[in-house]
């Protein structure tokens, strides 16, 4: 089915494509000065051509004349081996009947079929005789069923012999179900697509089926050799007899069909044969008007036929063809998906929505089930060059059969069989040439997270997508119904997606299953926030170059009507931070509350607070303080964090900056997208096995970047051996001591909702480089790193060998600047909790709440676990004395 | 923006919560109004928008939220509030929006009407 994919590059079509994008001047021939539009067929390809064009505004600029030989409204042409295997009627693939075209003011004339196309003259001539003038023509004929070659197939006068017949319309499934019922033996010849859907169909109806397709396997368009193989023993299993590479060379039968005989001399007795081997373009009409026809109608970019008679390649004026019956840049088109976006294309050009619309071309994802077995496949099935990568997965017991092409490190086909939960992801690498993970593997497997075992499709209804905000798939899927079509307008909707992230990709295949081809993508998923509309590094240029130094100048200076948004400032603000360290105008509003208070809101609006212990090292003295601050608040519960220290939770608001004084430490910044902390193990002093001195060097880590403001949390960790106790290999930053004074140093690991090893950028021989490098990852990620984006993402989506080059050998020549912009950043840190004497601004330290008593977390004594509820904690003396009455 | 910055007649009546100056502009305090916690929200052109201080969704303290010039974002989950009409933007229950203004340099709020 799907045509064979070459790029020639110039065919007799793209002489003319730079033409102007002119549409036919109007010739005012129809109704109120409408311009005449006659459409010759009236399928998949020339309905859905009206559909875009009403969808244009095209019924009030065109009278409208469509012809289907067919005497039937418009359906749904893939269906038809649904109505065959009695799993759809025929009223349940009507796409349009016949009353829609009169709703729409088209005048169908249904059953007649176009005999003659005079395109100097400007009209058609149908088999009544009658002519009909147009301004516009559309010819959208479609194709036939090929008939191979062979021997008894047509009767004398050119007719199929009974009992032969292709499967293409309603008529030829209405034959096929009458014969199903009273005969008994069918061969199908041709094992594609279409050959299988129609084996399948009549099985089920009780046949004893064969499927004869002379290349070497099935569906040898789509799958490759041994993706066939295991499709055949599905087919097989089915109870389908399957001969392959064998041409079956004559039919036999006197009045009607007995049998075919194969090439090699076999004979199968047969009381129906269907003909499903490829189809034939209809050019007829074309090729006698005059047209060029080569494989089929031969379009430009904007789907407008050529003249033949000119000679020059000049356009036919006026003449357009789209769906199966068109050759663009050489390529002729079966599926689906490539004729819907022709004919977006047509009706934009038609309509002069968008004069200057044009067709490229489509990437080809055949995603089918055929004869009960799933099958997706897109680009090539195998590889065809020496250094294309070749990753394949089968496992024939099951069915199961998946393998990708890549090529250049980017997939330029995948075949999945059997097991296609893999698809959207899939589809989404290929169309949009996204970068692949480095293990291939990941492509075809879910590895190390549980949860995208399951498939969107597979997905009860009622499943909890989104944990964290508690998202069913239903809700998702309501919000698509409810006209949401792009990931980031659904996540908007329902915050799926929105907590930790981990779920996103799977919320993404939700939307696109739901949107069933209808995907759109919002511009603003690219934005840096969603307030401003500029990617980041145009949005930072923009910044520098007017020097915008708060959030509400950069709102009233870069936003459409400079509205301010809730949502941008917090990512605007810390880029603010960044760009500018001591020049930053702060507008305390412009911060997340945890940025304004210096804590972590927990779920009761009380606070954590966790003071810096770099390196995880303490002392008695720092102990007994904590200590004593938590007895005398009254603390919630004392945690030993995951990032080697210790937490003080159930803080009520107006009580933080006494916690701080009592407290007399510094913020560990355990509630800011900044560096947060660096882990270390106990290294060299104590322990037996430590290669390096990483308690050390992780303390001072922590001290030069301290605070750093980040797109998002930076945790680091730095190990004194590969034993890797404080667990540097799945931190943002993490070093690695490997014994004669040498450090590795990894990036971009992850070990919270999302587990990543992180990757090697260097191997270095001192702390010192240590220091410099990571500052340079540290300010180079601050740069370039969008809002949120961890390291785990960020890494791959730059790419290793970019970072290494930028990094390492001063692709960019930018080092020097990285290194003096860290240092500028690093001199500007200040400990927040030293703003305590006097508060920023009025209230900053007031409860928001104020009439309940806080905190409301369990209360747990010295710590001890079961803790209780607490007693009542007022809190009235934060709400204003007047406010009382 | 539901007020004038100045002596709107519907709230002079309403409670007086506190000078002008308590209220940072660009954020929300929360207040005491008749035993009913409001959280006062002070726009950049001066005027005052003033809703129920609890989230609907998970009770998260609306008045540490950021705002702009139509909607607060709870600093909890990131739900999302008209501060006109209360009306919930990401699916969860409306809240209840009361009425701020200024007078004489104190701010004024008055409960609406309970349905």
């Amino acid at each position: 089915m799907a045509a064979e994919v070459g790029q020639r590059a110039v065919d007799g079509a793209t002489a003319g494509t730079t033409a102007t994008a002119d549409v036919p001047a109007p010739r005012r021939g129809g109704t109120g000065g409408r311009r005449r539009l006659v459409v010759v067929g009236n399928g998949m390809a020339g309905a859905r051509t009206l559909e875009e064009l009403l969808e244009r505004g095209g019924g009030e600029m065109f009278d409208i004349t469509v012809f289907g030989e067919e005497p039937y409204g418009n359906y749904n042409r893939i269906l038809l081996s649904h109505v065959l295997a009695g799993e759809d009627d025929e009223s349940g693939i009507v796409m349009n009947p016949l009353e829609w075209y009169a709703e729409n003011g088209i005048d169908l004339r249904c059953g007649v079929r176009v005999d003659r196309v005079d395109v100097h003259a400007r009209e058609v001539v149908d088999e009544t005789g009658a002519t009909t003038p147009y301004d516009v023509l559309v010819l959208a004929t479609g194709s036939s069923p090929r008939i191979p070659p062979m021997e008894g197939v047509r009767r004398e006068d050119g007719s199929l012999l009974p009992g032969v017949t292709g499967f293409r319309g309603i008529d030829d499934t209405r034959g096929m179900l009458a014969a199903a019922r009273e005969h008994e033996r069918a061969v199908v010849v041709g094992g594609g697509l279409l050959g299988l859907e129609a084996a399948r169909g009549l099985q089920a109806h009780g046949l004893d089926v064969t499927v004869v397709h002379s290349p070497a396997h099935l569906m040898n368009q789509q799958l490759d050799a041994a993706a066939g193989a295991v499709l055949r023993g599905q087919i097989e299993d089915l109870g389908i007899t399957v001969h392959t590479g064998v041409r079956t060379s004559a039919v036999t039968g006197e009045g009607r069909v007995d049998g075919v005989v194969l090439a090699d001399g076999r004979r199968l007795d047969a009381d129906m044969v269907v003909l499903t081997a490829g189809i034939t373009p209809n050019t007829q009409l074309a090729l006698e008007a005059g047209l060029t026809v080569e494989r089929a109608v031969v379009v430009d970019d904007q789907m407008r036929c050529v003249d033949t008679r000119v000679g020059d390649g000049s356009m036919a004026e006026g003449v357009f063809a789209v769906g199966e019956c068109v050759q663009h840049r050489g390529v002729v088109y079966g599926l689906v998906a490539p004729l819907w976006e022709q004919a977006s294309v047509l009706a934009d050009v038609l309509t002069g929505a968008d004069p200057t619309a044009e067709y490229h071309g489509s990437r080809t994802c055949t995603k089918l089930k055929v004869a009960g077995v799933d099958v997706a496949a897109m680009g090539l099935s195998e590889p065809e060059r020496a250094e294309d990568e070749f990753v394949v997965f089968s496992e024939s017991s099951r069915g199961v059969y998946q393998s990708v092409v890549i090529r250049e490190g980017r997939l330029v086909g995948a075949t999945l069989l059997g097991d296609v939960r893999k698809t959207s992801t899939l589809q989404q690498a290929f169309d949009r040439q996204l970068p692949l993970p480095e293990e291939r593997l990941r492509l075809l497997f879910d590895l190390g997270s549980g949860s995208e075992e399951q498939g969107a499709a597979e997905l009860a209804d009622d499943a909890q997508v989104c944990n964290c905000n508690g998202v069913s798939k239903a809700t998702i899927v309501g919000a698509v119904e409810a006209g949401s079509t792009s990931v980031k307008g659904v996540m908007d909707a329902t915050r799926a997606g929105k907590g930790c992230g981990s779920c996103k990709s799977l919320v993404s295949q939700i939307v696109e299953l739901a949107a069933d081809g209808g995907l759109t993508e919002d511009p603003s998923a690219h934005y840096y926030v969603p307030g401003v509309p500029l990617r980041k590094d145009a949005l930072v240029a923009a910044i520098r170059e007017q020097h915008l130094t708060s959030v509400s100048a950069v709102f009233a200076a870069l936003a459409p009507g400079g509205e301010h948004d809730a949502k941008s400032t917090m990512g605007l603000t810390s880029l603010l931070r960044t760009l500018w360290n001591e020049e930053f105008v702060d507008e305390r509003g412009g911060r997340f509350i945890n940025d304004r208070v210096h804590a972590n809101i927990q779920r009761d609006g009380t606070f954590s607070v966790v003071p810096q212990m770099k390196g995880g090292v303490t002392t008695p003295d720092q102990l007994r303080k904590i200590a004593d601050v938590a007895e005398k608040y009254d603390v919630g519960m004392i945690k030993v964090t995951g990032g080697q220290r210790i937490d003080l939770l159930g803080i009520k608001k107006e009580d933080l900056p006494k916690v701080w004084a009592d407290l007399g430490m510094p913020s560990g910044y355990a509630y800011g997208k900044s560096m947060r902390t660096v882990k270390t193990c106990v290294g060299t002093d104590f322990c037996r096995f430590g290669l390096g001195d990483s308690t050390t060097l992780g303390i001072d880590m922590e001290t030069r970047f301290q605070g750093l403001e980040s797109p998002a949390k930076i945790k680091m960790g730095v190990v004194g051996c590969p034993r890797n106790c404080a667990e540097a290999y799945v931190k943002d930053v993490g070093v690695v001591a490997v014994g004669n004074g040498r450090w590795e140093v990894y990036v971009g690991g992850a070990a919270g909702a999302s587990v990543r090893k992180g990757d090697l950028l260097a191997t270095v021989e001192s702390p010192e480089e240590v220091m410099t490098l990571v500052g340079r990852f540290v300010q180079f990620y601050r740069q370039w790193g969008n809002w949120l984006e961890r390291t785990y993402d960020f890494v791959p989506r730059m790419g290793l060998e970019r970072l290494q080059k930028v990094l390492l050998e001063d692709s960019d020549g930018i080092l020097a600047q990285l290194d003096a912009e860290l240092e500028e950043a690093v001199g500007a840190y200040r400990d927040p909790w030293a703003e305590r004497a006097e508060p920023r601004t009025p209230g900053q330290f007031r409860t928001a709440l104020p009439l309940v008593p806080l905190p409301l977390v369990p209360q747990r004594p010295g710590g001890a676990p079961g803790g209780v509820l607490p007693q009542t904690h007022s809190s009235s003396a934060a709400v204003p004395a007047g406010a009382q009455a | 923006m539901s007020a004038a910055a100045e002596a709107a007649p519907e709230v002079l009546g309403g409670v007086d919560v506190g000078p002008l100056e308590d209220f940072a502009v660009l954020e929300g305090r929360a207040v005491v109004v008749q035993g009913r916690q409001v959280a006062v929200f002070r726009h950049r052109d001066g005027s005052l928008s003033a809703l129920d201080a609890v989230c609907s969704h998970s009770g998260g303290p609306l008045a540490d939220g950021q705002m702009d010039d139509r909607v607060v974002v709870c600093p909890l989950h990131l739900n999302v509030f008209e501060l006109a009409t209360g009306k919930a933007c990401s699916g969860q229950p409306d809240i209840t929006a009361h009425t701020a203004a200024v007078h004489e340099g104190r701010v004024l709020v008055r409960l609406a009407e309970e349905r």
